[in-house]
């Protein structure tokens, strides 16, 4: 993700000479060749976030669209004054930009995982914010973030992450994407698990004969309500998949939206890091998977909460042979 | 009545934009600062708003900025090629209105709407919210990140507009603050001038019993800043330290400016409670005697 995100980026700067990009001293390997290529548009603030914001604000007020980039609890949870007064009060042009969202670096321990950014952004009024799934995504995000006037944050994955869509991708901000229809229920995924939301809705699938609608929920604010609506009247069953705390984030937003317009008979599971701590380390992967979010438990979840026994045999060789580890990547 | 020309003093403001010919002469500065003291008075009186004592501290560096080294175009607030101002310590704005109105910014009948329902005239600068308010501010330690950005944003388009920003003594308790200092200096940015407007009181007591800030020159000189110093009530001393702005080519410049919290009202003068405290009938006649009275 962070490639596409890079690779839009320097695009998009060559064409537009608003395009300022500060970064928290992070981006080796990533933002040699943008600094090379615009020097004069690229700051390294230093390790010092509040200030980042803060300048990011002040290029703005001039008129410029500015980038500012860093780990996803860094550049939202740190400096989130700055955010609040200097970027979202003023309706300053500043996409806040943070990689390795949930666990993204999950060796590194806790003060490195974001599993509140969206909850704490999700407050401030004004704010879009975006979480795409796939590299795909993530371009189109960027260069909706670009066109957009105001701040906006950007929820990335690291670097790896497989491709979910198909080129040409209809994005638009504030519009989930149904990548698969189905009446039985629907599984809203957004981010870094929208990977693991694909293989739980093809296990649920061809395993256990569930018709299932995947939607690539990319934009958590402003949040699809007409989707969310259609889905619940018509699937009865609703999961919301993120790698994110399940207070705040797209469950909650989606729990606000149906909560607001009520469907008899609705089943609803918030799928996500179930408000605790995770004090150990780990791989992605692992870290996902003792939290309950590996596909095996979450196809276990769903059945369960739907009613369906699993089944022994329901994970085929096929699908259980797939490669889901996509390693930890350059910090 | 040209003071300056009469003393044999060279003229202070080179600057060709500078627009009213009046303010050339020191002592209509002066009256215009009086003029100024009196309207917060009057504000703070009729809103019974606190921060009197931080807005009497900034008036005569606000005046002498505003009526003196400072481009602007109070009929073009937001003219590309203005220069900026931030009054970083945001509570004290009701000095940076009664300036701004001063300078016809706004009608002076906006002053009396200060801290009232639906109007815009908030306690705290909020952005565009008032003609000549560039920034959000009165959370602290934000103003200095901000205009280091406007600084870096009119190096890079090579405009010659310059970035002033007012701190607070208290405000420099903010890391946030130090940040913005050690990166200014890093990006040679030296259409930056911060004020610190050092009357030594903050919240809740003096800075050298609450937080010490000395050596204050040094610290800033040592992060790669040009330092003056000044005496903040001083109209001369102040036109002279602006008149020649970077002070050093490719740093950013720091005036301290020795001031006094309540300045120009003398049971307000260098006193804590003139922080919260809000002027009563009685005193204010008693206060907008005294600074009809003062001697500068």
């Amino acid at each position: 993700m962070r490639n596409a995100f890079v690779t839009t980026l320097m695009k998009l700067a060559r064409r537009d000479k608003r395009i300022f990009l500060l970064t928290g001293d992070l981006g080796f390997m990533m933002f040699e060749n943008f600094r090379d290529e615009f020097p004069d548009r690229f700051f390294n603030m230093g390790a010092a976030e509040a200030n980042m914001v803060g300048v990011a604000s002040g290029l703005a007020s001039v008129g410029k669209i500015v980038f500012v980039y860093s780990h996803a609890p860094f550049v939202t949870e740190r400096c989130f004054e700055q955010i609040k007064v200097d970027v979202v009060e003023s309706n300053a042009n500043v996409k806040l930009i943070g990689a390795g969202s949930g666990f993204g670096y999950g060796p590194l321990g806790t003060t490195h995982y974001s599993l509140e950014d969206i909850g704490v952004m999700r407050t401030l009024p004004g704010i879009a914010i975006i979480c795409p799934g796939d590299p795909i995504e993530v371009e189109c995000a960027i260069l909706a973030a670009a066109h957009t006037n105001g701040p906006v944050y950007v929820r990335l994955g690291k670097s790896g992450e497989p491709r979910i869509h198909q080129k040409p991708l209809k994005f638009t901000l504030g519009k989930g994407i149904v990548l698969e229809d189905g009446k039985d229920l629907a599984l809203i995924a957004t981010g870094t698990l929208l990977e693991t939301g694909k293989t739980v809705s093809q296990i649920l699938r061809k395993n256990a004969g569930l018709s299932v609608r995947l939607i690539s929920m990319h934009t958590i604010k402003p949040i699809d309500q007409k989707l969310i609506e259609k889905a619940a009247r018509e699937t009865k069953r609703i999961f919301t998949l993120e790698e994110h705390n399940i207070i705040g984030g797209l469950g909650s937003a989606v729990a606000e939206v149906i909560a607001e317009n009520p469907v008899n008979g609705l089943l609803f599971r918030r799928l996500g890091v179930r408000d605790t701590y995770t004090s150990i380390v780990g791989s992605q992967t692992y870290l996902r998977s003792i939290n309950g979010l590996s596909y095996d438990k979450l196809v276990k979840f769903i059945l369960n909460a739907i009613g369906r026994k699993a089944a022994s045999t329901l994970f085929s060789k096929k699908v259980l042979s797939k490669k889901n580890d996509i390693g930890l990547g350059l910090i | 009545m040209f003071l300056q020309a009469k003393k044999g003093i060279k003229p202070y403001i080179k600057n060709k934009f500078y627009m009213t010919p009046k303010a050339h002469s020191l002592k209509l500065l002066q009256e215009t600062a009086k003029e100024v003291r009196k309207n917060i008075l009057l504000m703070s009186h009729r809103a019974k708003s606190a921060h009197i004592g931080s807005a009497l501290s900034t008036v005569d560096i606000l005046v002498s900025l505003y009526c003196g080294a400072m481009r602007v175009w109070p009929k073009s607030p937001k003219h590309p090629n203005r220069d900026r101002f931030i009054m970083s310590k945001g509570w004290g704005v009701a000095a940076q209105y009664a300036v701004l109105a001063e300078r016809n910014f706004f009608p002076k009948s906006h002053l009396m709407k200060h801290y009232t329902d639906g109007s815009a005239m908030m306690g705290c600068s909020t952005r565009f919210t008032m003609p000549g308010i560039e920034a959000t501010t009165g959370s602290m330690g934000h103003g200095l990140s901000v205009g280091l950005g406007m600084a870096l944003a009119a190096k890079h388009d090579k405009k010659s507009y310059r970035v002033f920003v007012m701190l607070s003594d208290g405000e420099l308790d903010e890391g946030s603050v130090w940040e913005a200092v050690l990166s200014a200096a890093h990006f040679r940015a030296d259409n930056l001038v911060a004020i610190v407007d050092y009357n030594k009181i903050q919240s809740f007591g003096r800075t050298k019993d609450v937080m010490n800030l000395e050596p204050l020159r040094k610290k800033w000189e040592s992060f790669g800043w040009v330092v003056k110093e000044a005496d903040g009530h001083s109209m001369n001393d102040l036109l002279r330290a602006f008149s020649k702005v970077p002070f050093e080519k490719g740093k950013p410049s720091v005036l301290i400016a020795h001031t006094s919290k309540g300045r120009g009202v003398s049971f307000m003068e260098d006193k804590i409670e003139w922080h919260y405290f809000n002027v009563t009938d009685e005193l204010l006649d008693k206060a907008l005697d005294e600074i009809e009275n003062l001697r500068v």
